[in-house]
């Protein structure tokens, strides 16, 4: 039994009812888009056939969830036991982001009534290359349900099934772990196979993978922290900066190696003078460059890294970092030919806040009425 | 085999080479393979006996033998008629009056069961079918006179066929196609207004050659020809798919080549193979949608005559039902709006100022905690 508590408390707080304000705005957009069909609510066309729905749902937003993920790595694969009473919140955030992209991808979906076909193998489409990654995606969301049902269990005092549970949840932590491995990386594959369409500085033919998974690990440990941080500002909850500290020195080692790619790849390919001689993509690769910098300057100096304050910052950079870097690989500095442009309309943003919301607010009942977080020993 | 088309080049004025070259367009367009094409050659350059043709014509405008006469190089029409022995036609008989009846009948006799009918034009039935009389005889009793022992009844042209212009409301005449008129009796059909000569020829040889008729569907239409919708195969296709339609003659969508269903274009129910054969062998796009005008369903019964020209077509394919998301070229997206901006920024600037309040409580428990 963990030492988790439910927080309790009231859940229609203002922040709440903001956030259901927000997602209902949302929805309405989202009935539009099933009415009307994709071409009334979103920007898409046939130059940008990938909208944020994709790109910041799908992409940025899996890739926000590997928190879970990278916990997993760290607490199961490294055996490091400390970390432990962050786990479920990090699960928690993972399944809520994997569950919303899941979502994303059905709403981007033209022909979205056929989305079991996934899931058929005599109508998988063995040529497309969002296969693996859609299937590999829906696995892991039922595996992330599995790794979170303890916490319901408890609730419910379901003792039985949760020995039993207990018995064989290694297994689905193992395949926790090699499946966002998978995707993760496949999700930066998916670069490659549009070719001359990603600018020069995004493109890369082997690196893409590597890339990719060391920025989801980063992001992973960052919205660790992130969720930590904020959770403990909302609920007053127990001082845990000791282990989001080292949870920091961790990504120091990641942004490194990641880092050391990214230029290494620049360097070699002889790329390196289009960083200054790009325009627009210039400007974006270096603050896109200097979002990655800067947690890596705070995360060194142990002073800062204990700091909850600076660490916060050097979390919230790492996190607006891999999602520019997403942004501009798929969207920013896309170029699929003249005569294109694209730039999310209302509606589709509101969709896309909708889900943050709906996210949220999940969020926050799960936390107040199961044993997610550790509540404060004073208390 | 050398040998064998030597006289043939005398007999018909044709090349050797020009004459393998019509056997093997002939076989193409059936479908059917090279060798069948050398066997095709063979059937007319060793012909037992030159097969029989009686041609009747009906109530029509001879629509189709005048585009059978402009079917291909002028060697054609000689080759037409030396390869099958045509012993009746109103158009092209060099006799007329009781003599070309005369030898009509006994060439009716003397061949009985061995001949190919030919019928161009509708036949008029209403009042015993006296709209149409050729020699002091009904159309009517000719048809059902000529196809008693034809070996092969085609009717050629959409008249023959289902009754064409003459069977459109009113039809004051009770026009009707061959085939309703000869009950029991398999006839060919090669709809078309005109017809494309092609699908004639090309039936006649499989006749001539195999002894048999080629595949037909449920309306007795060849399926080489008519298996297709003319939707399925048009160049215009892709523009349909993506949403752009010309909207009225002229404009900028006609122009640029546009998809003309909105005109009317009745070739998503239509079968026929114009898009892939066109007409007069000059290429370029020459058939009806090819230069700009909406198909009007000539070929297919209950569409041309029938229907409205400029009334939409019934998509008899896949139609995309109105939930679906629209595919059009968006090129001309509108970029940033100053709402969207605003709502983007926003967003950004809430993660921001929440980290920022985060961080300054937390920095402040940092530093009460410290003071304690």
């Amino acid at each position: 039994m963990s030492q988790a508590k439910p927080l309790g408390g009231t859940i229609f707080t203002p922040f709440f009812i903001a956030m259901m304000v927000v997602f209902a705005i949302g929805m309405y957009f989202l009935g539009v888009r099933f009415m009307n069909g994709i071409g009334a609510v979103a920007n898409i066309n046939g130059g940008y056939p990938w909208g944020i729905w994709v790109v910041y749902d799908v992409v940025i937003g899996t890739a926000l969830a590997c928190g879970g993920y990278a916990l997993a790595i760290t607490i199961y694969l490294f055996n490091k036991g400390q970390y432990h009473p962050l786990m479920r919140a990090a699960l928690l955030a993972s399944l809520l982001g994997y569950a919303l992209g899941g979502v994303g991808a059905f709403i981007d979906m033209g022909r979205y009534w056929q989305f079991y076909h996934l899931m058929m193998p005599k109508h998988m489409n063995f040529n497309s290359v969002m296969l693996e990654v859609g299937l590999c995606v829906a696995t892991y969301i039922l595996v992330l349900i599995i790794e979170f049902a303890p916490a319901f269990l408890e609730r419910i005092g379901a003792k039985g099934l949760l020995k039993a549970l207990d018995k064989v949840l290694f297994l689905f932590i193992a395949i926790g772990i090699l499946l966002p491995t998978m995707h993760q990386s496949s999700l930066g594959s998916f670069l490659v196979a549009m070719g001359y369409k990603i600018s020069p500085l995004w493109q890369s033919l082997y690196m893409q993978p590597v890339l990719a998974l060391l920025t989801a690990l980063c992001m992973g440990f960052s919205i660790v922290i992130f969720e930590a941080s904020m959770s403990k500002a909302a609920f007053d909850l127990d001082d845990e900066t000791h282990l989001l500290s080292k949870i920091g020195k961790i990504i120091v080692g990641l942004l490194t190696a990641y880092l050391v790619v990214r230029f290494g790849e620049i360097i070699v390919h002889g790329k390196f003078g289009l960083i200054f001689t790009s325009g627009k993509n210039s400007v974006l690769f270096i603050l896109e460059t200097a979002l990655f910098v800067i947690p890596l300057v705070i995360l060194t100096s142990e002073k800062k890294r204990n700091n909850p304050s600076t660490l916060l910052w050097a979390a919230v950079s790492m996190l607006f970092a891999g999602s520019l870097y997403r942004f501009n690989a798929f969207l920013l500095t896309y170029n699929p030919g003249p005569g294109y442009s694209y730039f999310p309309s209302v509606g589709e943003i509101m969709v896309t806040l909708g889900i943050i919301a709906f996210e949220v607010m999940t969020y926050i009942v799960l936390v107040k009425t199961l044993p997610v977080l550790h509540k404060p020993k004073h208390a | 085999m050398k040998g064998d088309f030597e006289t043939l080049e005398k007999r018909l004025g044709v090349s050797r080479r020009d004459f393998l070259k019509y056997c093997t367009g002939i076989a193409a367009s059936l479908g059917l393979s090279t060798s069948d094409a050398i066997a095709m050659a063979e059937a007319v350059a060793k012909p037992k006996k030159r097969p029989v043709v009686i041609w009747l014509h009906g109530q029509e405008c001879t629509g189709p033998t005048e585009s059978l006469l402009r079917s291909e190089h002028p060697t054609l029409d000689r080759l037409i008629l030396e390869m099958v022995s045509l012993e009746y036609h109103q158009t092209l008989d060099s006799g007329a009056g009781h003599k070309v009846e005369h030898m009509k009948e006994l060439s009716m006799k003397e061949n009985a069961g061995k001949y190919l009918l030919v019928v161009e034009g509708a036949i008029p039935t209403k009042d015993g079918g006296v709209y149409c009389k050729i020699a002091g005889t009904t159309m009517l009793d000719h048809t059902i006179e000529a196809a008693e022992h034809a070996a092969a009844i085609i009717a050629f042209g959409s008249c023959a066929s289902w009754g064409g212009v003459q069977s459109a409301s009113p039809n004051p005449t009770g026009a009707q196609g061959a085939q309703s008129v000869l009950p029991g009796k398999t006839v060919v059909n090669i709809p078309g207004c005109p017809p494309n000569p092609y699908n004639f020829l090309a039936t006649v040889m499989h006749f001539l050659t195999f002894g048999t008729l080629p595949e037909l569907d449920n309306q007795n239409r060849p399926k080489f020809a008519y298996g297709r919708l003319i939707h399925e195969n048009c160049e215009r296709r892709p523009h349909f798919d993506a949403g752009r339609f010309a909207k009225e003659f002229g404009d900028e969508g006609h122009k640029k080549g546009y998809c003309l269903y909105k005109l009317g274009c009745k070739g998503p129910e239509t079968h026929a193979n114009c898009p892939a054969v066109e007409f007069n062998d000059i290429g370029g796009g020459t058939w009806p949608i090819g230069v700009g005008h909406p198909c009007f369903g000539c070929a297919e019964e209950g569409v041309g005559f029938t229907k409205p020209l400029f009334s939409l077509a019934d998509v008899k394919t896949h139609t995309p039902p109105n939930q679906f998301p629209t595919i059009e070229q968006r090129e001309e997206t509108s970029g940033m709006t100053a709402g969207a901006a605003a709502v983007g920024g926003a967003a950004i600037g809430a993660i921001v100022g929440a980290a920022a309040v985060a961080s300054k409580k937390l920095g402040s428990s940092e530093s009460s905690d410290s003071q304690e």
